[in-house]
């Protein structure tokens, strides 16, 4: 068990090492750094001395990979290649565009993401195993066909509407909850409902009728047939037999997104002003900062990557069939 | 003297050669089709399930104006000195079409239907004294005298003289089609009528012309009051919304048909060679849309489109006009979502390739000293093609509604181009505001929806036909 998560883990660095290269090559290939500094200064600014001021207040004027004016380690440590790409690896994101401290920003803003994106997510799991379940458990009857309608009804409208609508009626409407903004401490509650709620609504389409694929799919198997042909109830069966069995396929899509909820929800979070990463993101896209757009890929496929590995390990706590060797 | 509306010179937008590339290869396909019973199948299977049809007819109505809205030209100037020149401004077969929406501007915004801005003005009257009113829309119901009390008149009697048109144009398609399936059945007209409303012929036709109806109902009297009022009022600018909402499909329409013909090669190869190949093939490949997909989709595409911007700025002598510039941004935005979006089909494809190189008839080919490529082309490729045309259809809702989101997120397409996301974004505002304005947001979410779900629900008939799995269990109840 513990040599195969070790070798998750070496793999899981490799792909890491590949999401730098990819974005490295991105970043710093299909546009020079002085393209960048071009780009962000604005066209009527632009002069050499300016361009080479942007790449020095930013440690791009380094050369990308070997520095040939200097001798021993730093001829590969000193350069933009190790700054910006090999450092992230210790989590030293470094400093954005406009100077702040990426890290320190990384570390404040998690919280709010965290607290929109928990509560949501696992909500949202009860209300879409539910819904699912009931569809599943009456199957090919009318409750059953307009349950299906409803989701492809719901996944058929855009995230943005459901957003849009739910501040105009919570928020501006009826006045229950602030339109936007963020607190801390208890009074958070007052801002995170909404978001929350509008979370959990906009998947119920899509995720529900998934689960009820998975458990219809069970349902069809043999096992099931022989545990009512041994006189179990209807509820039983569903409860005890084919929600255990559905555990792996549902496992492989929701363990995997654990990591990310740290990353927040971009529109959501920028519709309803939360100060969390998502919104950070939103930011740094609007105002062309790279560096802060490098970071969060590469934290987004750290997570990912974390994700991955607790998938792998979740599967033996449900599947005594799984065993790693 | 102003040249004729044959003046014209044709251009060729390159999401335009792509739109029609893939008109000639989805034609090409359907020919080769219907040649072929095994694949006939699965598509008669289609033709056979009631939503489906419907679905396609609401389906076929948005495809309509979006391929009007993939022919361009530039219209010929007023000659001066004897030489012809001809407008900078590309406009399309659909601009021309609904040409009274495009020019008919107001100066901002007015409400549905209305007669007057949706804001007060200071005004002059006759006496020279100045008041506060809303003023009269320049176009808007303009042939109005007194708008106050034959407005609602005017608007019933026009809605109801195209309604009318609507449904003696959809009664004759639908006697024209009864006496199709009379023909071809040999039955006398009557039966075939009487069959299609009891839902007895093979191809559900009740539901096709009742798709119809609804389509005919809605756009009959849209059709007949837009050339004289703004249908779905005007935005911020004065520009009708019922324009942007029509050119917006074609945005939505592009994005999620190019950028699923973008991922398909990627995934199609690299699947069924990481597959058949395993071992080596099979390591590299896998890391590769491992490491892709580790990265967050959103992220992705916005670094990728932010440094397609820093690249469009820097090299700005390459677009020379702003069609062109925003034409390329759409380009690159489906190359970018292709790019990132292969590897959830590769990997599927991957595991059936995996499963049907274990079978005899590969062996057999593999005894006959049939060559790697060969294989993979003629014996495992059409094999896994029913998951690809699964695929398709499953992906262009969930690329519809990408570029809307992305659109807000400030990496979708070029602002000057009208999409859904563009109007979202633009609408969201005029919620905040004191009125209102929603009728932005409203058609947008109208067509939004319409469109994309007629594509969820033709998906899922799609599925249902090439899906083996749900094939057997549905031939077995």
């Amino acid at each position: 068990m513990s040599g195969y998560i070790l070798r998750r883990l070496i793999y899981g660095v490799f792909v890491l090492v590949g999401v730098n290269v990819l974005t490295f090559a991105l970043f710093f290939f299909v546009n020079s750094p002085d393209d960048m500094a071009r780009a962000q200064l604005g066209a009527k600014r632009v002069t050499p001395e300016a361009v080479e001021k942007w790449k020095l207040e930013r440690g791009y004027h380094k050369p990308l990979f070997l520095n040939e004016k200097l001798s021993g380690f730093e001829r590969v440590t000193e350069t933009v290649f190790f700054d910006k790409s090999v450092k992230l690896f210790a989590f030293k994101f470094g400093e954005s565009d406009q100077g702040r401290n990426i890290g320190y920003d990384i570390s404040t803003r998690m919280w709010p993401s965290l607290a929109v994106q928990l509560p949501a997510f696992l909500i949202g799991l009860l209300v879409y195993i539910s819904f699912a379940l009931l569809m599943a458990f009456f199957r090919a009857t009318a409750l059953d066909f307009w349950g299906v309608v409803l989701c492809v009804l719901m996944m058929s409208v855009s995230t943005l509407f459901y957003i849009i609508g739910g501040q105009f009626l919570f928020g501006k409407l009826w006045s229950l909850v602030p339109i936007s903004g963020y607190n801390g401490g208890f009074d958070a509650v007052r801002f995170l409902a909404l978001p929350v709620l509008i979370g959990v609504i906009s998947g119920i389409g899509g995720n529900a009728r998934w689960y009820r694929t998975i458990f219809l799919e069970e349902i069809s198997k043999d096992y099931v047939r022989t545990a009512r042909a041994k006189g179990l109830s209807e509820t039983r069966v569903l409860f005890r037999h084919v929600l255990q069995n559905a555990m792996i396929p549902i496992l492989t899509g929701v363990v995997v997104v654990i990591p990310l909820l740290f990353m927040g929800a971009l529109i959501t979070e920028s519709f309803f002003g939360i100060p969390g990463l998502g919104s950070y993101t939103i930011d740094a896209i609007g105002q062309q900062d790279f560096a802060i757009v490098r970071a969060m890929v590469f934290l987004g496929s750290v997570l990912y990557v974390i994700g991955l590995i607790m998938t792998d390990v979740s599967y033996t706590l449900v599947d005594p069939r799984v065993r790693f060797s | 003297m102003t040249p004729s509306i044959f003046a014209f010179r044709f251009e060729l937008l390159w999401t335009d050669a792509l739109v029609w590339l893939l008109v000639v290869t989805v034609a090409g396909y359907a020919a080769y089709a219907r040649a072929r019973p095994h694949l006939r199948a699965p598509w008669s299977r289609v033709s056979r399930s009631a939503s489906g049809m419907a679905a396609a007819v609401i389906l076929a109505a948005f495809v309509l104006v979006g391929l009007l809205d993939s022919v361009h030209y530039r219209p010929q100037l007023p000659p001066q000195d004897g030489k012809v020149a001809y407008a900078t401004e590309v406009r399309s077969l659909l601009d021309r079409v609904v040409e009274p929406l495009r020019v008919k501007r107001e100066k901002t915004y007015s409400a549905p239907l209305a007669t007057h801005l949706y804001a007060k003005e200071t005004l002059q009257t006759a006496d020279g004294r100045e008041v506060r009113e809303y003023p009269r829309l320049r176009h808007g119901g303009a042939h109005l005298k007194n708008p106050e009390l034959e407005r609602t008149g005017d608007i019933a009697l026009r809605a109801f003289r195209g309604l009318a048109l609507a449904l003696l144009l959809w009664f004759t398609l639908a006697v024209g089609l009864s006496a199709g399936v009379a023909q071809r059945a040999g039955i006398g007209i009557e039966t075939a009528w009487g069959d299609i409303w009891r839902g007895r012929t093979a191809v559900p036709w009740r539901a096709v012309l009742c798709a119809l109806a609804v389509l005919v109902v809605l756009v009959g009297p849209v059709a007949a009051l837009a050339p004289h009022y703004h249908v779905f009022g005007t935005d911020k600018v004065g520009q009708d919304v019922l324009y942007q909402s029509l050119k917006s499909i074609r945005t939505g329409m592009v994005i999620g048909t190019l950028a699923t013909l973008v991922m398909l090669p990627f995934a199609l190869v690299l699947g069924v060679m990481a597959g058949y190949f395993k071992g080596r093939v099979d390591d590299m490949i896998q890391y590769l849309y491992t490491t892709l997909s580790s990265i967050p989709g959103v992220l992705l595409i916005a670094a990728a489109v932010l440094m397609m911007q820093v690249y469009i700025e820097n090299n700005a002598a390459l677009f020379p006009t702003t069609e062109i510039r925003a034409d390329v941004r759409l380009i690159a935005l489906c190359v970018i979502l292709g790019v990132t979006s292969w590897t959830g089909l590769c990997r599927l494809l991957r595991g059936e390739a995996l499963k049907l190189r274990e079978l005899e008839y590969i062996q057999a080919a593999h005894a006959f000293g049939v060559s790697h490529w060969r294989i993979m082309m003629r014996h495992i490729a059409p094999n896994v093609m029913h998951i690809v045309m699964i695929a398709l259809v499953m992906d262009f809702s969930g690329l519809v509604l990408a570029e809307a989101v992305l659109s807000y997120v400030g990496v979708g397409v070029d602002p000057s181009t009208i999409s859904f996301g563009t109007m979202i974004n633009s609408a969201r505002l005029e919620m905040a505001r004191e009125p209102m304005v929603w009728w932005s947001l409203a058609a947008a979410f109208v067509f939004m929806l319409s469109l994309v779900l007629a594509a969820n629900i033709f998906a899922d008939a799609v599925r249902d036909a090439f899906d083996p799995r749900l094939v057997r269990a549905g031939a077995a109840a």
